[in-house]
């Protein structure tokens, strides 16, 4: 199947208007179900976050001014053929007309140190997956800079054991969980690498808030992690109280017989994905 | 309570932490580029694009504004990164701070010392604050894009009082 890569511009160019405008129905849903009407801190700022997600929506506002880093998980089938420019030159052009035709901001310096920003945000980040079939799936993920200055990645060893695990993610939450704007959406990778693990993490963030985890005893090991991070009484922007965060999904993969590296990626309660397929 | 910047200034001690406040008056946004800058030229002795006596800094990266709009989303940013400098900015005349999150010990004593106040915005509902804005203007640094520093004219913005001038912090 030929898809050709003005198609794929236009669709990334609509897919950044329509994820920064809209806040996915599953976090509306997660949020809403934790207001209690009690006029408390949390209470209100949880009321705040779904107005917001109204006002955007309506008025084609973005979410949050932190419009954040494009990042794209590419899934292609084996049977595609892209005519014309390859697939990063056209996600990349697709993000340029996107944040300038929405009016988004551009959140990318080309260089950490001289920090001179490209003024498109671009480069966005692309990962891709081979699969069968003749279809190519996009997902974005747009990911501020707080959530993401939150995040952290160590390399543990094998007796270190769940337990270790629990105690990394619980003690990186007390560290910068309140920076991250909370309620917050934990994504944590274990095993692979030291280059893989913090991906896994960032793929975890893309799971739906209310769906399982495949393996149970991994569902398991979530729900317990979500109970441990709401009695840290760090809640909504930090300022006290529950939820300090709506889900924690993970990532697993196979890892080395000395390693176990751990990687938590934090995800703000402005949680904004998107897939679409070609 | 709704409250004017003049209002505010003028009564600073009788704001305490956890005071939530509907804040109208103008403010300038600045961010870790234009603070950076700011500081710099302080400390060479150079004139500000902006008078800091009085001043509310606004810890913002806007979005653009579309033609249709006077601003694009504009949420606060997370204000520990401007931590080491605000010291010096509150020692030259800044009085309000409005950003997301905890401070430094540092910037909490300075805080008491120059008698000024850091309110708390929501973090992530950038369209409901746009809702507040009646005017955007730039002021400086241009090339620094969403850092540059902007004049913002504010009605009714919701805010919390994060750290009083009197011992007080919603940060434990």
């Amino acid at each position: 199947m030929k898809i050709n890569s003005e198609e794929i511009i236009n669709k990334v160019c609509e897919l950044c208007g329509e994820v920064n405008f809209n806040l996915p129905q599953d976090v509306i849903d997660c949020i809403s179900s934790h207001i209690k009407n009690d006029n408390s801190i949390s209470d209100n700022i949880l009321k705040e976050i779904l107005e917001n997600a109204k006002i955007a929506r309506e008025k084609k506002i973005a979410l949050c001014q932190d419009t954040g880093t494009a990042n794209f998980f590419v899934k292609i089938g084996k049977g595609v053929e892209i005519v014309g420019d390859d697939i990063v030159t056209a996600i990349n052009k697709g993000v340029s007309q996107g944040y300038t035709k929405y009016y988004l901001r551009k959140s990318i310096v080309s260089d950490p140190l001289n920090r001179i920003n490209t003024k498109d945000n671009t480069p966005a980040n692309i990962y891709f997956d081979f699969v069968d079939g003749d279809k190519i799936e996009i997902t974005i993920l747009t990911k501020g800079g707080g959530s993401e200055n939150a995040s952290f990645l160590k390399m543990l060893t094998p007796l270190d054991g769940w337990q270790g695990i629990k105690n990394f993610v619980i003690e990186s939450m007390k560290l910068k969980g309140s920076n991250a704007c909370p309620p917050v959406i934990v994504g944590l990778g274990i095993g692979g690498d030291f280059a893989s693990v913090g991906l896994l993490a960032k793929k975890a963030l893309l799971r739906t808030i209310g769906s399982k985890n495949i393996k149970q005893d991994y569902n398991d090991k979530e729900q317990e992690l979500l109970g441990e991070i709401n009695k840290l009484n760090i809640g909504p922007m930090g300022l006290g109280g529950n939820p300090t965060a709506l889900a924690v999904f993970i990532e697993t993969k196979p890892c080395h017989i000395a390693s176990m590296p751990v990687a938590i990626n934090v995800q703000c309660h402005s949680c904004r994905r998107k897939t679409i397929t070609l | 309570m709704k409250i004017t910047i003049e209002q505010l200034l003028q009564n600073i001690k009788d704001f305490k932490a956890g005071t939530k406040i509907e804040l109208t008056g103008t403010i300038y946004t600045a961010r870790d580029q234009a603070h950076k800058r700011l500081v710099e030229l302080l400390n060479g002795g150079n004139r500000l694009p902006i008078e800091l006596k009085d001043a509310c800094i606004y810890y913002c990266g806007p979005c653009p504004n579309a033609p249709d709009k006077i601003i694009g989303s504009c949420g606060p940013t997370t204000s520990s990164r401007m931590d080491v400098y605000t010291p010096k900015m509150l020692d030259n005349g800044v009085k309000i701070l409005i950003g997301k999150g905890k401070r430094s010990k540092e910037v909490f004593d300075s805080i008491q010392k120059n008698k000024s106040i850091y309110l708390l915005a929501t973090g992530g509902v950038g369209a409901l604050i746009a809702e507040k804005v009646k005017s955007f203007k730039l002021i400086a640094f241009e090339d620094l894009g969403p850092e540059a520093i902007y004049e913002i004219k504010i009605e009714n913005f919701p805010l919390i009082v994060g750290i009083d001038c009197n011992g007080n912090t919603l940060f434990g």
